[in-house]
């Protein structure tokens, strides 16, 4: 007799995995219905608390991996890992990675021509506390263009992956900022329709901007929550 | 204010974007798709410069108990062309049926020290992924039921704006016959969850969308 307490499904601001908009989603998502299955044990665990030893220790400072400081603008982004039901998730990883201050990565292919910073790679990785706090300092990494459509330009964006306590929690996102005028026409962006596309903007916040140094934003994740029931059917307990 | 996630009117579930194509240099690290050991299969080292190599090196793991095995396969589009920046992730017990998992309380089955059960491979120029992993034992499904021995499998990559999911089952496994999950699926399409033994590997390929297009499951 295993019932386990599964976690709460996609919710209404989740996008679809056909978004045509994102011309790329046309030939990569499924046509098949998804098959609804019942979160088993196999969906309630997860690797939690192994961090360390599967991708070794914290990288919360992306502005002081190399000789000198990166260009451009620095800031300190922190926030809260949350659950929906708005409890804390704690001890769980959140990776990160970006491009730099004039938009480019540093991957082979990514061939647009915008120089590279020797100073900076853009990628980290934050563990959050006993509360679900986190926080990392980065450079605003800048708009891009990329060949969706004719002169289809990313909004700045900060690429962050999580786990969360389960397999059922995973999840990758984007974090936007508040003041960039290209999100409204940005496909990825809006694939989730508004207003939960405002789940993934910023907020300025002048209490964590560091005097003399550097600017702050919030950004609170909010990860799947557990069911309030165990899963039953039918047959349990026939 | 705007209404943003800091915002009670607003909060809940922060949407899911894509990986991009550029991730390689971000998340998957070297030995992370070899679950036990740390040959560096499944990291693309080739797609940025050994300067910017800022991830771990998986440790080399204790002994670990159960059958290893290698397991591979091709991801590919609804035009059967493969996919280069796709990146799979996979999830699994021990060869006892134990998770590595605090929710899995179950301390009467043994764990093994050097085996987690994640793990992480982007996939090669020809849409190829790789693990080195070990055959899981059956774990407990709803209710009474038992479930035959699979590894959960997540995909992202460009042009997946959320992960898809699926399983990965054993052709050689009697279990299958039994299994829960695999009973929900339409028997015309449980073979796209089967590995088959191709000599020393288990080959699962990974069909997006189209002909034999792989079940993907709504979790």
């Amino acid at each position: 007799m295993t019932d386990v307490i599964g976690y709460q499904r996609e919710d209404a601001g989740q996008p679809n995995s056909l978004s045509p908009e994102y011309k790329s989603t046309v030939p990569r998502s499924p046509r098949q219905p998804l098959i609804k299955i019942p979160h088993t044990l196999t969906e309630t665990t997860g690797p939690a608390g192994r961090w360390d030893d599967l991708m070794g220790g914290a990288m919360a400072d992306l502005t002081t991996q190399h000789k000198a400081m990166p260009q451009g603008q620095r800031i300190i982004v922190s926030g809260r890992v949350l659950d929906e039901n708005g409890r804390p998730v704690p001890n769980t990883v959140m990776e990160i990675w970006q491009a730099n201050a004039a938009g480019r990565y540093i991957h082979v292919k990514d061939q647009w021509d915008a120089p590279h910073d020797p100073n900076f790679t853009g990628a980290g990785r934050v563990v959050t506390d006993a509360e679900g706090r986190y926080q990392y300092t980065t450079i605003r990494p800048g708009a891009y263009p990329w060949g969706n459509h004719h002169n289809a330009w990313r909004p700045a964006h900060i690429h962050l992956s999580l786990l969360g306590p389960a397999f059922a929690t995973r999840l990758v996102t984007q974090f936007y900022f508040p003041d960039d005028p290209l999100i409204e026409i940005d496909p990825i962006a809006n694939a989730v329709p508004l207003p939960y596309r405002q789940r993934m903007v910023s907020r300025f916040d002048i209490e964590t901007t560091q005097a003399n140094w550097a600017l702050g934003y919030l950004f609170d994740i909010v990860l799947r929550g557990r069911d309030a029931t165990p899963f039953e059917d039918d047959h349990d307990h026939g | 204010m705007a209404d943003d996630n800091q915002s009670p009117e607003l909060f809940g579930q922060t949407p899911s974007q894509t990986v991009g194509p550029f991730f390689h240099y971000g998340l998957a690290w070297k030995g992370g798709a070899d679950l036990v050991g740390a040959d560096p299969i499944g990291a693309r080292t080739d797609l940025f410069p050994e300067e910017n190599y800022k991830l771990n090196v998986s440790k080399p793991r204790g002994a670990v108990s159960g059958e290893t095995i290698i397991v591979e396969g091709c991801v590919t589009d609804a035009a059967g062309a493969p996919v280069s920046d796709a990146m799979i992730e996979i999830w699994q017990a021990n060869s006892a049926g134990r998770y590595a998992s605090p929710d899995d309380a179950r301390n009467e089955i043994p764990l093994d020290e050097g085996f987690i059960g994640f793990g992480r491979s982007s996939t090669t120029d020809d849409g190829l992924f790789h693990f080195r992993t070990v055959r899981p034992g059956p774990v407990p499904g709803p209710g009474n039921s038992l479930q035959a021995p699979h590894i959960a499998i997540g995909v992202m990559g460009r042009g997946l704006i959320k992960r898809l999911v699926t399983r990965l089952y054993f052709e050689d496994a009697d279990a299958n016959a039994d299994d829960p999950i695999l009973a929900l699926v339409p028997a015309e399409r449980r073979h796209t969850l089967i590995a088959r033994k191709q000599g020393d590997v288990w080959r699962f390929d990974i069909r997006l969308q189209g002909d034999d297009e792989t079940v993907f499951f709504d979790v």
